[in-house]
């Protein structure tokens, strides 16, 4: 019986005991006063009876695997002597023969033992879990059957149970920031190990090609950050030329002098531009744009390389147009009326008081969103991946090809790895660089839009 | 009445400069509807490109062969194994008898798909009834003759300039002739899965992928956020605990996709040992990336909720957990599902991070379940959108219209739930 078999089982006895509680509590309702309505009886009895055995079958599932993986290779003899990478390259065949997956190579019988052994292990394992969760399961259904009595509280229990499980789920996103933080930053110290942090952040030259003999001739693999950052700015640069002049120039005109019917139209429309997915910009700038751009150049004589940063960073543009234009929307909506009619009764036209007194006072809310849609601009990864390019040269042409911070991370992490060469230990130095450009980004604007949120308020 | 140029009234003076500020300010109104123009032009160019290029893909030129299902072909035993790329080959040379010679036969033979002999395979396994009889079966062109017949290959360009021969091109017109040419119904794009052969590539496993992919993110983000904006939005007290959260997920909102990627690459994929390229992995990871925009919109739905239906829940006698699950949330509920469609939306469409745990990998199989390996549409259009054949461009197109369309019919979805369940207090 596969143990994924388990959860389903205990809920049906969950239900079953939900039933069965609320049954008894009806039965005890002609007597005495009921502290509870029955059903929170039922509740408490199906949990009692329900989250215990999940929480160990959740154990379970995630610690499994690596402990019959340990267990097993005790037995291998001479597996502790070898090298990480020696190891993991064991286990993964080891996976591969308990899964079924055997090519027709030789295999060494003394793997195949292992690999026998382990799931025999994990069969053993299955049962014992079985019993675990049924005993655990039944034993909290009768603790919680037998206790129930008119005096028991079974709502405040039930609602203490809630409270927590409401809690728990609210530091997910906590617990996310810090996984973000932790196995980026943890890499990146292994990174750092091999390779030095001045190195990396000013360093002119990346190409991570590793050498695969330690007498190779000229290819020891250079990590200097500043060509891949370049590009990022410089796309993000291009992106922004585009978005900001064109977003706010949109909001400005949805929020002072569109009619209702216009706005209600555009707006929606505006918005399908950010709903569509990078992928298919990126699509469009490889298959559309970037074609246009070289052959436009090229009529004037200039050279345009297939892939270029202008190219993507137009797109990019694109792309970020709504979010700028609806983030400046909503704020030159927060602008207090009388401040317009002030400037009206003084005899400005519209586009003196757009100028001269919402826009100024709007300004605080409108950098905080252009921040935010830098920070997005950076972060942007389908589109430079199909439209940027991946050589990393220092230039200020945008005719050129450029490459990225996320172009970089794509490349290096995709497709086989080892985990423990520079080559991939460099794409989480990356990572962990592009994470806390963007949060200090974040940061500042998310700071200044509540500031002046509360200006106005 | 008359004045010296320095004495003029100040309504004199306004008007003067009147026509130039007017004139400033009509240009100014031209360069907001200039914006907004060239806003909706780009969509307009976006969406016109995409359709122009990819509407023909839903078509697919197929030549009608007699097949005859000789016997002796299938006197091997198994009937999977025949060699039934002999069938095809056998019928192109009775169509052709005066083709000759090696070379020729090769180039006459590459009109028909390398596919064509597992549609065969699939008819005989189907129904062995067919062996020994000589059936009309509609088999998939090769996808040069599939881009020739749909213009995209010119006739008038030189000969060594196209990937057809000149012969090709009268054999393919022969064929037209005699109707056995016809452009039909691509079903293949709706039936199979990924190949390396752009005429026998579907779309059907990168589907079932992202839906495998969106139900594991549903089925976690939506009870996990709505959970969390109840906690944030109603129990939770103001202390820096609280705060702490409240600034984690607006960060969180803003993080980089590709950043979320690296985390279900070094801690689901590395730490737990989860099974790389799966959509169970691929939905963890996106639960995690669309959770603060379920939370947000759920929080901001809660908070429209008026005081006063708390206030009279309380008042009757219910407990705060009462009050907040049987009177505030259904009522907040339309705001939340609307959010959570969004999210869904977001998450159909987003490639990065499932770049990084491994859904990029070419897989030709259908995913049955959430631990086969799989990829999802919006990768599939990434990966066809890397290889060079002609056709490709076409099925690219045509995958992105499938996806655009399934996120329209979901954000369209939102926009009805919030006309139609929308409460103002």
């Amino acid at each position: 019986m596969s143990p994924y078999l388990f959860p389903v089982l205990v809920l049906g006895l969950a239900s079953f005991a939900w039933w069965q509680g609320r049954h008894r509590a009806f039965s005890l309702v002609g007597r005495h006063k009921l502290h509870s309505t029955p059903g929170y009886y039922g509740v408490l009895v199906a949990l009692w009876c329900s989250v215990p055995p999940l929480v160990i079958f959740l154990f379970w599932l995630s610690c499994s695997d690596s402990i019959l993986t340990a267990l097993v290779l005790k037995t291998l003899p001479g597996a502790d002597q070898l090298s990480p990478d020696r190891l993991s390259l064991l286990v993964g065949d080891l996976k591969n023969l308990v899964a079924g997956h055997t090519a027709a190579r030789n295999i060494d019988p003394a793997l195949q033992l292992a690999a026998d052994r382990y799931q025999e292990l994990r069969r053993i394992g299955q049962v014992s879990l079985g019993l675990v969760m049924a005993t655990v399961a039944l034993a909290g259904f009768f603790l919680a059957y037998t206790r129930i009595r008119p005096s028991l509280r079974a709502r405040n229990h039930v609602e203490r149970f809630i409270r927590w499980m409401l809690i728990l789920c609210s530091t997910i996103a906590v617990f996310t920031t810090l996984g973000i933080v932790l196995s980026v930053l943890f890499e990146s110290i292994r990174f750092f190990q091999q390779v030095p942090l001045t190195d990396f952040l000013f360093g002119l030259k990346w190409s991570p090609q590793m050498a695969m003999r330690a007498d190779q001739a000229g290819s020891s693999g250079s990590f200097g950050a500043i060509p891949v950052l370049a590009g990022t700015f410089m796309i993000s640069g291009i992106a922004m030329t585009v978005a900001v002049p064109i977003g706010l120039m949109s909001a400005i005109y949805l929020s002072e002098y569109a009619g209702p019917r216009f706005r209600a139209v555009v707006k929606p429309m505006l918005e399908i531009l950010a709903g569509v997915p990078t992928v298919v910009y990126g699509f469009f700038a490889a298959l559309v744009v970037a074609p246009f751009i070289r052959g436009f150049g090229e009529s004037l004589g200039l050279a345009v390389s297939s892939e270029s940063a202008l190219a993507a960073g137009l797109v990019m543009g694109i792309m970020i147009i709504p979010f700028v234009s609806s983030l400046s929307d909503d704020v030159i909506n927060a602008v207090p009326q009388a401040l317009r009619d002030g400037s009206y009764g003084l005899g400005a036209t519209r586009s003196e008081t757009i100028k001269n007194v919402v826009l100024p006072a709007a300004l605080p809310g409108i950098v905080g969103g252009i921040l935010l849609a830098v920070s997005r601009a950076i972060g942007e990864t389908m589109i430079v991946v199909m439209a940027a390019g991946l050589s990393a040269r220092l230039t200020a042409n945008p005719l050129e090809a450029v490459t990225t911070v996320t172009v970089q991370i794509v490349t290096l992490l995709v497709g086989d790895q080892e985990f423990d060469s520079p080559k991939t230990l460099a794409a989480f130095a990356l990572g962990l660089l592009l994470f806390v450009v963007t949060l200090i980004l974040n940061v500042i604007a998310l700071y200044v839009v509540r500031r002046y949120r509360e200006e106005y308020e | 009445m008359k004045r010296k140029n320095n004495e003029m009234s100040t309504m004199e003076r306004v008007g003067q400069g009147l026509g130039k500020r007017y004139r400033r300010e009509r240009r100014f109104r031209m360069l907001g509807l200039l914006a907004i123009m060239a806003s909706l032009g780009f969509l307009l160019v976006l969406f016109g490109s995409i359709v122009s290029r990819g509407y023909t893909a839903f078509i697919q030129t197929e030549i009608r062969l007699p097949i005859h299902f000789d016997a002796r072909v299938f006197d091997v035993g198994n009937l999977a194994r025949a060699d039934y790329a002999a069938l095809v080959k056998a019928s192109m040379r009775e169509l052709f008898p005066e083709v000759k010679g090696r070379r020729d036969k090769r180039q006459l033979y590459r009109l028909v798909s390398s596919g064509a002999a597992y549609t065969l395979q699939k008819m005989v396994v189907a129904d062995p009834a067919m062996i020994g009889t000589t059936r009309d079966v509609w088999l998939p062109a090769d996808d040069e003759v599939d881009m020739f017949v749909k213009g995209y290959i010119k006739r008038d360009v030189e000969e060594s300039a196209r990937r057809l021969t000149d012969q090709q091109i009268r054999w393919i017109d022969h064929l037209a002739e005699s109707g056995r040419l016809e452009r039909r119904f691509n079903a293949i794009f709706f039936s199979a899965g990924d190949s390396r052969e752009p005429e026998l590539a579907g779309i059907r496993g990168a589907a079932m992928g992202s839906l495998f992919t969106l139900l594991v993110t549903l089925g976690l983000s939506f009870p996990i956020g709505v959970a969390s904006a109840v906690y944030l939005e109603e129990f939770a007290p103001r202390n820096r605990w609280t705060d702490l959260i409240e600034v984690n997920i607006n960060n969180l909102a803003a993080v980089p996709s590709i950043v979320f990627g690296l985390l279900g690459l070094a801690v689901f994929l590395n730490f737990f040992g989860m099974p790389r390229s799966t959509p169970l992995v691929g939905g963890l990871v996106l639960t995690l990336m669309t959770l603060p925009t379920i939370i947000i919109a759920s929080r901001a739905s809660l908070k429209s909720v008026p005081p006063s239906i708390r206030e009279a829940a309380l008042g009757v006698g219910a407990s705060k957990m009462q009050t907040i699950f049987h009177h505030v949330l259904p009522l907040a509920m339309p705001g939340m599902m609307t959010g959570t469609i969004i999210g869904m939306a977001q998450a159909l469409g987003e490639t990065a991070p499932l770049l990084m745990i491994g859904m990029v990998a070419f897989i030709v199989d259908i995913p049955q379940g959430f631990t086969d390996p799989a990829t999802v549409l919006p990768v599939q259009i990434y990966l066809w959108a890397d290889s060079p054949e002609r056709a490709s461009v076409e099925r690219t197109s045509a995958a992105i219209m499938v996806l655009l369309a399934f996120l329209i019919l979901m954000n369209g979805a939102a926009v009805l739930l919030r006309k139609k369940f929308e409460r103002r207090w």
